[in-house]
């Protein structure tokens, strides 16, 4: 049952971890906005320009929704694996556990604390991307959805990577090993109609293709996949790795002796 | 009412290690009690079961009434916990860290805000509230813990080693703190590997060893176990023989030191009559360890040697 207490401790782990990013603005904030400042500048006006147009669509148009959406993706894990790990690494986690707090409210608070921080990232680069392209938006509501889906997603992605890390090191082994290839393989910079048959298959398995898809057709008004599929997938995911954070917070992996 | 109400606690660690073997203990509402041990012999387990901290493997345990199974949340409510290691973010300010506490449980801001002002002046750590805690000294870090622990105002305090590397001088002062708040009427449950400290605070005392309650009772009744006391003494001028008295057992430190154990049924007046009559003077004369530490450490050798 959700009680008054529980709304109070979910606004103060939210709290807690908004004042955490904005304190180190400068290490969570900024890089995202100078690294996407330089694809514009590289691979959307200096060979951009030479690639002409992706689908009907100038390059930089086309590759300025996979970008945002990169922005939101790593902001909104990074955030919660480095924080929920931090906590790990110097017990303050206990704070919480020793808490009248259910298991929800907290994987809620740091999942909030990872979609604030995406989403204020991606609304960052958006801006930026202004200086690059007229970007017309075709569908802002939608926008603002995929905005917070895929907040969500890779908040619980970096949580379940946090629960698991028995070091620094284990922090950055999934978003090196796993999440980038993801996210460039998941059609930021090209169209899947642009692989052969065969690859073209084997992208269908990658989930972000799914998201950078769904986002770009709320930007441009146009999808590889139908859009259906693109919020089942992206439903399942999210349903699919809630459970299994709130699994391993309930039986205190990683955190509880 | 019991504060606390453990009944056969085991717990084994997945690597096998069994760290409690079925305890059975009980703590009375507004008691002072101390739980002892040496390193590994269970208590941190044992407090970390109670707060929630470690997985128990079986019995129950009950805090005010609610069953920590059944009810977590308000056996949670009912504890504040000062763990034995700085567990708080290093990077965070003094009073942010109590005011979230506060909002961990259901505080709402504004009163929370009021709470941890009122905690951290009582610890004597407002004037430090704006600092990073990584900042803070070693005593004041102990503070601060307690002032975290205090600010959703718990029922059951309990103290693991609360005052572990603080000077004399904080250290009493926490003592007399911990005092008032018991005699306002919070249940204590503290552990320490300062013996005077449990000797000075507490009413009752547990002593855990491998895993098990070795003894449970009063600490009054516990001290008149006591057989002997050990003093130190310095005496004015070297003596040729090593007197023998009745009762006590002298042997020498060096020419004019001497540690004399002294049975209680003949007592220290017995040990300083003998000294006048053969004309030895003492020049001083101190207790060289506390009653319960003495009983504490025979009663570990006996169980000891009942384990080899």
């Amino acid at each position: 049952m959700i009680s008054k207490e529980h709304l109070v401790a979910l606004q103060t782990i939210t709290y807690k971890e908004t004042r955490r990013f904005l304190r180190i603005w400068v290490q969570t904030l900024l890089p995202s906005i100078i690294t996407t400042t330089l694809y514009f500048l590289i691979f959307g006006t200096l060979i951009g320009s030479r690639i002409g147009q992706m689908k009907g669509y100038d390059y930089m148009d086309f590759i300025v929704p996979g970008l945002i959406l990169m922005a939101v993706i790593s902001n909104a894990y990074s955030n919660v694996v480095s924080s929920f790990y931090g906590s790990k690494f110097q017990h303050n986690i206990e704070e919480m556990i020793v808490a009248p707090m259910p298991g929800w409210v907290i994987l809620t608070g740091y999942i909030s604390g990872g979609v604030l921080r995406g989403l204020i990232v991606g609304v960052l680069v958006t801006i930026v991307s202004l200086f690059f392209t007229d970007l017309n938006i075709a569908h802002p509501v939608m926008m603002i959805v995929v905005f917070l889906l895929t907040g969500v997603l890779f908040s619980c992605a970096g949580f379940i990577n946090a629960v698991y890390a028995k070091s620094f090191d284990d922090i950055s082994i999934v978003p090196t090993f796993v999440l980038t290839p993801l996210i460039y393989l998941g059609g930021v910079f090209y169209s899947i109609d642009m692989l052969p048959v065969f690859w073209q298959n084997v992208s269908l398995l990658n989930p972000v293709l799914y998201m950078i898809d769904v986002f770009r057709y709320s930007i441009l008004g146009e999808s590889d996949i139908p859009l259906r599929y693109g919020f089942l997938v992206i439903g399942f995911f999210i349903l699919s790795l809630l459970v299994i954070s709130l699994r391993l917070l309930n039986k205190g992996v990683g955190i509880r002796d | 009412m019991k504060a606390l109400e453990i009944k056969q606690l085991e717990k084994c660690y997945n690597n096998g290690f069994v760290a409690l073997k079925g305890i059975d203990l009980d703590v009375k509402q507004g008691d002072f009690f101390a739980l002892l041990g040496a390193n590994g012999a269970g208590k941190s387990t044992t407090i970390g079961i109670v707060a929630s901290l470690v997985n128990k493997t079986s019995g129950s345990v009950r805090v005010f009434g609610h069953d920590l199974d059944k009810d977590p949340e308000a056996v949670k409510r009912c504890i504040g916990l000062v763990p034995q290691e700085f567990n708080f973010n290093q990077f965070e300010n003094v009073f942010d860290i109590v005011e979230s506490q506060a909002g961990y449980y259901g505080i709402p801001r504004k009163k929370a805000a009021e709470r941890a002002e009122i905690c951290l002046k009582q610890l004597e750590i407002w004037d430090k509230r704006n600092e990073p805690s990584r900042e803070l000294s070693g005593g004041m870090k102990r503070r601060l813990m307690i002032a975290r622990a205090l600010v959703h105002e718990p029922k059951l305090l309990i103290l693991d080693e609360p005052t572990a590397g603080v000077d004399i001088e904080i250290r009493r002062s926490m003592w007399a703190f911990f005092k008032k708040i018991n005699a306002a009427g919070t249940t204590i449950i503290l552990t320490t590997h300062y013996l005077e400290e449990a000797e000075s605070l507490c009413r009752h005392i547990a002593i855990i060893n491998k895993g098990e309650v070795i003894e449970n009772t009063d600490m009054k009744g516990l001290l008149a176990k006591s057989s002997e006391e050990i003093f130190v003494l310095s005496i004015e001028h070297t003596v040729e023989t090593i007197p023998v008295i009745l009762g006590c057992s002298i042997h020498v430190i060096d020419e004019t030191t001497w540690q004399v154990s002294v049975q209680k049924e003949a007592g220290i007046h017995a040990l300083f009559n003998e000294l006048t009559t053969l004309g030895i003077k003492v020049t001083g004369i101190r207790n060289e360890s506390n009653r319960l530490e003495q009983l504490f450490l025979k009663l570990l050798a006996q169980k000891g040697r009942n384990y080899d």
